[in-house]
């Protein structure tokens, strides 16, 4: 029976284990008093960034920042949709003073909550204003363009349509990839619900409907799913393609299309980040703005993550075709922030459950 | 009335259990009130009706799938001579812990129209496409493949514990081994049949990375839109109740017809229970075992493999990865001693001391366990953000997050462990004048030695791959490996995916190899 003992020792061992964390957590959580304690001498703190872009495109950026102003940058990383969420859950309560988002969808959400504090001048001056909140209450930090990635297998950029209204032609019956439930799809349609008034808009996506569009769950799985042939073409975001090209080599079998014609089909997106009300760190959450629009960090993002930058004197990639050329369209994105109306829309034609 | 000492060890430890589980329930309630309007639209939206047979064939489909794969495996790695019966063992529950999303996107790129496998038959044969996977029949088969284990280790626990003596009797009445089974060994299955049926079920209604990779509506992709695309949080949490309501109905349904019939060991069954020799039907089981392994874990794997050494090529790194292994290790071991810990005295109250009210506390631990991950980790975020600021975003707090997911795994097998042991040997003990904590330790404990070790590794594995209520609520800057590979397949950087999702598997084989070894060296 005294092998019973075993049990119970894993038992214990896995309960000190526990106790010996929970010390280390309380330890942290006063440290953290601490430090708040520090920014009112002036002293470079802390900060802590809910971000809703992913670790591997933002993280060697925000540990730039981190080492050059020795602030104590902590991260917590989700979807933009579930930081969301739990942003207006916490309400006031946040521990966070900086929500980093994917999409203007997500910050329009905190927004309108009254969570995002209005920022300085200074900060939304380094920026076409049609790339931030038109409250100033956030501000774009680099921007992706609407494409279309096609199977160079199976087709040629010339056999590829001017504008997003060829896709209804009945020639693309079953060949091309959408994803309905991603936030960058149903902030182009936004946009060209804005652009081309509801009718042509609800006009467009039964003519797509009637073609048989394959549904994928993001530009990921679009861009994986045109490079395999599974379809031809597939509307997404330009960067993911950079992604599979660096991993399966140059002979990956895709490339982007760039809509020239300027319609919503070249819309240009812009990540953002706005400072939460209630953040213990506002200075700090400012100085991490200021930084994300300098030169360095652009930079980053152009070389790096294959994005666009927001503020002039910054090379892009050669492997992307300048923002001069696009004719993406005039539009605020404040604009796009809702997408309550877009998503009936869908439900309305069958793209969205 | 109930004694002091029962009261302060069982009743008090079992119902704050019980309320445990009903925050993310009281919390649901709160959110979809606070819009009555939108409440009403969204639950009556005759669309639901169309989800609910959705869901509702989807789970069935799963269930029985599961049934089908998890009942020969239990048998074969428990009661059999099977040829590497420990490596089977080992390696059968381990599709478990591949986080739903990858291991669906996985199972895409390998099996989908134009994948891995296709790739390879057109070399071969000259075939340019599969047929289509997306919708059913991919839902169905990420599903089943990922979640067999659910029945299959508790049903390996039941096995363990059967009483030889019965079978010795029906073949001395003249009955073959396969009447034996199905007359003998089978009825003394269904309790564990039942409850690993009812964690798929409730299981299949929670997934959103297979459904939502696999574009197949069911409630909680339809709950994830919401949250997505209009971060509306009344309209979600208003299907989620129909979520809860569901699973209300399943659980009293099941809980009816599981009944309470009981199973006893014998009192002289301290040998375990021999292994029955497969003779040439050897082949067959191996073959089984094999294809199961190959389908639910060598294709994910070997997916994975194909970008590691892609990845390494490139210049991957493998460094980084030692703290969100210890991280993953450690909190789901914690996680599984606490759900084991708490499942303890829910199952000894609901069947030692039966009543409606232990039956109510049973019964509660299930209901929020087919809630999708983000419900729980949104609701805990609530009540911790605003009323329990000194532990939220802490290592207790995501802890307590896993139990709440998790319970039901625990509560599931040790419930069933103890409806084998016959209260006489425990009365009997007593009656020798131990003391009730003392019958328990020397006589129970053991006894249920193989319900504890199925109830541990159920929470461990399935804990290993959490990743809402972990991004959520977890100390900041707090990785696992679930979250490295989430972080790295959600942006379409599978080689620095592969390495964590592969450490993934490794370290949870070791630690089940931990399990087993412990239950093993204690017989």
């Amino acid at each position: 029976m005294s092998r019973l003992h075993k049990w119970f020792g894993l038992l214990v061992m896995a309960g000190s284990v526990l106790a010996a964390c929970a010390p280390t957590a309380a330890i942290s959580a006063a440290q953290s008093d601490g430090a708040t304690g520090g920014e009112d001498s002036g002293l470079p703190s802390q900060l802590i960034v809910y971000s809703g872009r992913s670790e591997e495109l933002v993280g060697p950026i925000i540990q730039q920042f981190a080492e050059a102003t020795g602030i104590d940058v902590q991260v917590r990383y989700g979807s933009t949709a579930e930081i969301a969420a739990a942003l207006l859950e916490e309400g006031e309560n946040s521990p966070a003073d900086i929500f980093y988002a994917q999409d203007p969808g997500g910050l329009g959400a905190i927004e309108d909550a009254g969570l995002l504090a209005s920022l300085p001048a200074e900060i939304l001056g380094k920026i076409d204003p049609n790339f931030s909140s038109s409250e100033g209450k956030w501000v774009g930090i680099t921007a992706r363009v609407r494409v279309v990635v096609y199977n160079t297998n199976a087709l040629t950029s010339d056999e590829l349509p001017l504008d997003l209204n060829g896709f209804t032609d009945p020639a693309w019956n079953g060949r091309l990839g959408i994803a309905p439930t991603n936030s960058s799809f149903l902030t182009m349609i936004t946009a060209m619900r804005t652009l081309w008034g509801e009718n042509e808009t609800h006009a467009w996506l039964e003519g797509i409907m009637e073609n048989h569009p394959v549904f994928y769950e993001n530009n990921t799985a679009i861009v994986a799913a045109v490079g395999a042939g599974e379809v031809d073409a597939g509307l997404v975001n330009h960067y993911y393609l950079y992604r599979f090209l660096a991993e399966e080599g140059e002979g990956f079998p895709a490339r982007n299309y760039y809509m020239t014609s300027g319609g919503p089909g070249s819309l240009v997106m812009v990540s953002g980040a706005g400072v939460l009300t209630n953040g213990q760190n506002q200075a700090n959450a400012e100085r991490f703005l200021e930084f994300m629009l300098s030169t360095v960090a652009q930079q980053y993002f152009a070389s790096q993550t294959f994005e666009y930058p927001l503020v002039d004197g910054v090379v892009i990639s050669n492997l992307l075709t300048p923002l001069s050329e696009l004719k993406p369209p005039e539009i605020s994105m404040g604009a796009l922030a809702d997408l309550e109306e877009t998503t009936t829309l869908l439900q309305d034609v069958g793209m969205l459950p | 009335m109930p004694s002091l000492r029962a009261l302060i060890l069982l009743w008090i430890p079992a119902s704050i259990a019980a309320a445990a589980v009903l925050v993310p329930i009281f919390y649901l309630f709160l959110r979809a009130f606070s819009n009555t309007a939108s409440l009403w639209e969204v639950v009556l939206r005759p669309a639901n009706l169309e989800i609910l047979g959705s869901t509702a064939w989807l789970g069935i489909g799963v269930t029985l799938l599961s049934m089908m794969i998890a009942l020969p495996l239990a048998w074969l790695t428990v009661r059999t001579d099977l040829p590497l019966r420990k490596l089977w063992l080992l390696i059968t529950p381990l599709p478990l812990v591949i986080p739903s999303y990858v291991g669906a996107y996985l199972f895409a790129s390998a099996l989908g129209p134009r994948g891995l496998l296709q790739g390879w038959l057109e070399g071969v044969f000259g075939v340019t496409r599969l047929p289509s996977l997306y919708g059913f029949p991919g839902a169905l088969l990420v599903l089943t493949l990922l979640n067999y284990p659910l029945m299959q280790i508790g049903l390996q626990a039941a096995l363990r514990r059967l009483d030889p003596s019965l079978e010795e009797a029906s073949h001395s009445l003249g009955y073959g081994p396969w009447q034996t089974f199905w007359r003998v060994i089978f009825p003394q299955l269904l309790p564990s049949m039942t409850m690993g049926s009812i964690l798929i079920l409730l299981y299949v209604l929670r997934d959103f990375g297979a459904v939502s990779v696999m574009r197949y509506t069911t409630f909680t992709r339809a709950i994830y839109i919401q949250y997505q695309s209009l971060f509306d949080r009344s309209s979600a949490a208003a299907l989620a109740i129909l979520i809860v309501l569901l699973s209300l109905f399943l659980v009293i349904v099941v809980g009816k017809t599981r009944g309470r019939s009981r199973y006893y060991i014998g009192n002289k069954s301290t040998k375990p229970p021999d292994r029955k020799k497969l003779g040439r039907w050897r082949w067959p089981a191996l073959f089984f075992c094999l294809a199961t392994v190959i389908l639910a874990l060598i294709i994910p794997a070997g997916v994975l493999l194909y970008w590691l050494i892609r990845g390494l090529g490139a210049g991957e790194s493998l460094a980084g990865l030692w703290q969100p292994s210890l991280n993953s290790v450690i909190t789901s071991a914690v996680a599984a001693t606490f759900a084991l810990l708490a499942a303890l005295t829910v199952a000894i109250l609901d069947v030692r001391k039966p009543g409606r009210l232990s039956r109510l506390i049973e019964r509660t631990t299930y209901i929020a366990y087919a809630l999708p991950g983000i419900v729980i980790a949104l609701a805990l975020v609530f009540f911790g953000s605003n009323y329990l600021p000194f532990i939220y975003q802490t290592f207790p707090m995501l802890v307590f997050a896993y139990v709440i997911l998790f319970l039901p795994q625990a509560v599931g097998p040790l419930r069933n462990s103890l409806l084998q042991i016959h209260p006489n040997m425990e009365e009997a003990a007593r009656g020798l004048g131990k003391r009730p904590l003392a019958v328990f330790r020397r006589v129970t404990l053991p006894l249920m030695r193989p319900g504890m070790a199925a109830a541990f590794s159920l929470v461990f594995l399935t804990a290993m791959k959490e990743l809402p209520a972990t991004l959520i609520l977890a100390p900041t800057g707090f990785k696992t490996l679930a979250t490295s590979v989430w972080s790295a397949v959600s942006e379409a950087f599978f080689a620095r995916a592969a390495a964590p999702a592969l450490l993934l598997i490794l370290a949870s084989s070791f630690s089940l190899a931990l399990v087993h070894w412990q239950d093993e060296v204690q017989r």
